[in-house]
């Protein structure tokens, strides 16, 4: 199943067979575009970057590697290739055919949940449009750019579904996508963790790690929706969000080398003297972690949601890994551990497990981040530094959900306000962290260089050579 | 059948140290071949096929690590989840106890000490995997095809000999060669020394992912002080019929290997059946077009007649602007004779261009002659545009950019 690049909107789901939505999408493109120029990355229309293109929803076909100038980039609308009589595997319609038309019934839950997916891509990009100023190489402008295409293109994605599917009240979900603006007092963006800033390179490889990996299980859950064209679409975003995920592991576990390899030259552990050469200390780090985490944590939503039980029982939205779980697929008469406080102290109690899908969700998330922390910790015994970085616990600073305003250290002790007050500031980033890490913010652009507090990569994107020229200025 | 082939096998692999965990690989093995714990992503070596579709997916390049192994010692699911590194090639000569065979290392070494020393592969080649099948357990490959190159008047007698190698792993790099084993003694009652042929075809095969490779071979009528012999090798390999069988051992070559990064050029120049490797080179950029490795080719070649030129056909059919063919013919009757230094001396901007471009590679292939008259004829060239051939050419040895095999 090839892609059509010919036409004004390059998809695998023959738009031309349909007049109507081909007019309403090629109405909504010039809008994409004046927002991208207007909130996409900033000053770089221009440029020539090497990024990578879906020529095909097929393993061979969508990693096509050229120099493209970002405002031609190849939006698009590209879907799995449907899967022959895929039946619903979990909820109450189990067994039955998937949905290639939404039901009725679903149509106001399933438009909020795909609303919600695609408010989350335009958002990234607003909130990351200033960071290729500041780019600390070649490499990570152009990893940089690639991600920003590529929520650009999730935002297309979750479009077509909107127009396809959902008639006038479709579109106007899809103008408004593209009029609310991260951060904006008036007309914010719908999720919290999406109106932060991302102010500096170090937030940008932590919100890619944590962030992207939150978008990474929610697209897995619906991946496993009852309605097949929301599954056949997250499934191919999968595949493209596993590079954002990339550059945030890497992003982070390269500044993690470079600051280890500063503190074994200098045999020092002093932040002080290592904020002195240039390198980011790593207890600077460990509170950039607790930070992300959090925020992150919270995307989940409230740990007891009828929410995502309704989601899951008309088939909406799955679990993790749904084909893979060894149980009944309904839950109804199935329990979940959830957190509260009791008598000072955290403690587990059953939840129904249908209700608590969402924090089952979040415990896979957590499991999965914690794969990746225990990594950088190896970069860290390579150096024989003795230091690790641990994940905070689920309850530290949560701003969603029974445990919101609750004061719990990372390590999942409830301790009074005084102190919170008292030790916060080891915990999370200070202003003057945040100063600090501006402050190494510089843009190096020459090939083969990175900035001081950054190692370079093992490899070169498509196995480019160091001094390869990602990307071309104007 | 050999032993080896039912005992090894190329065994896909993940790099834990790279690998994040996204999941693509999973979710794109056609196959389920793929599996992961909270630590690792792992590829069950009993199910892997090598399809490949999991390769271009990967975001880290993680994807992308084999191992040849004894089946019977490959990594398991259990061993791989346990790794945060991936364990070194464990040398499979000393599990095998193949062996090298002396005339082996012999004629590579004399092979490879023309213009002055040997150059490592290029950073950007392929890993080459050697010596899997020695004397004692040769590969056994069946002959599938056996075709005349040179026109039946011709006074040589070249030809492409295609060999298919069933379900016996035998991976090969262009550049790199095999050794035939022909069966029977010679006059002394002893078994027949190795003979080592370059490969022509590149390395997924004569016929694209078929497991077949081929060779080029010239049958020998006179030794090289001009007496008539009936060399015992190439006569066994030229007279082969479709279906026989041919001990083979190899493959050999770790440095005559082609630059696979983008951008990379080569310089080919070659004589008679020293066109093997630079037909295998040729041909793999050619159907690797996609990957975008090029860099220019260019291939000076030389030949008595356009009648014993071998490839002359496919090679005229290539077009220009994919590689720029140079043929010399030494023996045409009533033209003057010439070499492939003439040629290199008419096109000397076009050769200086890729002597002093870092991404161009140099590979001569052919006759012990042809070496002085192509170290003359670049020394001039480099001297007429003022820059001094005797200093570049070990400093092109050692950026491992200049390569020579001769016999």
């Amino acid at each position: 199943m090839s892609i059509n690049y010919n036409e004004t909107i390059p998809n695998n789901v023959n738009l031309a067979s349909d007049k109507t939505l081909q007019r309403a999408l090629e109405h909504w493109q010039p809008e994409f575009l004046s927002w991208w120029q207007d909130m996409g990355p900033e000053g770089s229309s221009q440029f020539d970057v090497y990024l990578r293109t879906a020529v095909s929803v097929e393993p061979s076909g969508w990693a096509h590697f050229d120099y493209v100038k970002m405002p031609d980039y190849r939006w698009g609308i590209f879907l799995n290739p449907a899967e022959k009589d895929r039946r619903i595997s979990f909820g109450d319609h189990q067994g039955q055919p998937v949905w290639q038309e939404v039901p009725g019934e679903y149509r106001a839950n399933l438009r909020r949940i795909i609303v919600t997916q695609g408010d989350t891509e335009p958002a990234s990009v607003e909130q990351q449009r200033h960071l290729g100023l500041t780019a600390p190489s070649l490499y990570d402008l152009r990893n940089l750019f690639q991600v920003n295409v590529e929520e650009g293109r999730h935002l297309w994605a979750m479009v077509y579904l909107l127009h396809r599917h959902f008639g006038r009240d479709g579109r106007e979900e899809a103008e408004a996508l593209l009029q609310r603006r991260s951060g904006d007092a008036d007309n914010p963006r719908i999720l919290t963790a999406f109106n932060e800033r991302t102010p500096d390179w170090l937030s940008f490889f932590m919100f890619t790690y944590f962030t992207d990996r939150d978008g990474k299980f929610q697209l897995a859950a619906l991946a496993e929706s009852a309605f097949d064209p929301l599954a056949r679409t997250t499934r191919f975003m999968l595949t493209e969000e596993a590079h954002h995920m990339f550059v945030g592991e890497s992003g982070v576990a390269r500044t993690i080398q470079r600051t280890c390899e500063v503190m074994a030259e200098e045999k020092t552990d002093d932040p002080e003297r290592l904020r002195r050469l240039g390198v980011i200390d790593l207890p600077t780090i460990q509170r950039y972690i607790n930070f992300h985490s959090s925020v992150t944590v919270d995307l989940f939503g409230s740990d007891v949601s009828s929410n995502a039980a309704t989601f899951y029982t008309t088939g909406l939205k799955g679990r993790y890994e749904e084909s893979k779980q060894a149980d009944d697929h309904l839950l109804k008469d199935m329990s979940y551990q959830v957190l509260a406080v009791d008598g000072g102290q955290l403690r587990e109690s059953d939840a129904p497990a249908l209700n608590a899908l969402n924090e089952r969700l979040r415990d896979d998330f957590m499991k999965d981040s914690q794969a990746g922390v225990n990594r950088w910790n190896r970069i860290i015994q390579k150096q024989g530094i003795d230091f690790s970085f641990y994940l905070p616990h689920k309850a530290f600073h949560r701003q969603i959900g029974p445990l919101a305003g609750l004061k719990i250290s990372p390590s999942g002790q409830v301790i009074s306000a005084a102190e919170w007050e008292a030790s916060s500031s080891g915990w999370l980033p200070t202003e003057s962290d945040r100063n600090y890490v501006q402050s190494l913010m510089r843009r190096v652009v020459e090939p083969e260089k990175f900035a001081n507090w950054i190692a370079p990569p093992q490899v070169g994107v498509n196995r480019q050579p160091a001094s390869f020229q990602y990307v071309r200025f104007a | 059948m050999a032993v080896a082939e039912d005992r090894v096998a190329r065994q896909h692999l993940i790099d834990p140290e790279i690998c994040i965990r996204c999941n693509t690989c999973e979710a794109t093995c056609p196959v389920g071949a793929v599996t992961h714990d909270d630590r690792n992503y792992v590829v069950r070596f009993d199910l892997c096929n090598a399809c490949g579709a999991c390769i271009s997916p990967c975001p880290t390049g993680a994807i992308d690590n084999w191992r040849q192994v004894l089946k019977s010692k490959a990594y398991s699911v259990e061993e791989q989840l346990t790794w945060d590194s991936l364990p070194a090639q464990v040398p499979l000569e000393t599990e095998l106890a193949s062996d090298i065979p002396e005339e082996v290392t012999r004629l590579t070494a004399l092979a490879s000490e023309g213009l002055g020393g040997n150059s490592s592969a290029p950073w950007s080649a392929g890993k080459p995997q050697v010596n899997l099948f020695g004397l004692s357990q040769p590969a056994v490959a069946t002959v599938s095809g056996n075709l005349r190159l040179t026109s039946e008047g011709a006074e040589n007698d070249i030809r492409h000999i295609v060999l298919d190698l069933g379900d016996t792993v035998f991976p090969v790099l262009e550049g790199q060669t095999v050794g035939v084993l022909p069966p029977g003694t010679d006059s002394h009652g002893r078994a027949h020394r190795v003979r080592l042929y370059s490969i022509a075809s590149p390395r997924n095969g004569e016929r694209p992912n078929y497991n077949n490779i081929s060779l080029t071979v010239k049958r020998v009528t006179v030794d090289h002080d001009g007496h008539a012999v009936a060399g015992a090798g190439s006569n066994y390999m030229c007279d082969l019929k479709v279906g026989d069988e041919v001990r083979l051992v190899g493959p050999y070559g770790e440095n005559f290997l082609m630059p696979n990064h983008v951008g990379s050029s080569i310089l080919m120049i070659c004589t008679g059946t020293g066109s093997a490797p630079m037909r295998a080179m040729t041909e793999w950029r050619r159907r690797n077009s996609s990957a975008n490795e090029g860099g220019r080719l260019m291939l000076f070649f030389g030949a008595r007649t356009p009648e014993e030129l071998p490839y002359f056909g496919p090679l005229a059919r290539l077009p220009k602007e994919f590689i720029d063919v140079n043929l010399a013919f030494s023996r045409v009757p009533g033209k003057p004779k010439q070499h492939v230094q003439d040629l290199i001396r008419q096109r000397a901007d076009r050769v200086v261009d890729l002597l002093v471009d870092e991404d161009a590679y140099v590979f001569v292939c052919g006759l012990k002659d042809m070496e002085q008259g192509v170290d003359d004829a670049l020394r001039d060239i480099c001297r007429d545009q003022g820059r001094d051939w005797a200093s570049m050419r070990p400093r092109m040895l050692e950026q491992n950019r200049l390569h020579v095999e001769t016999y």
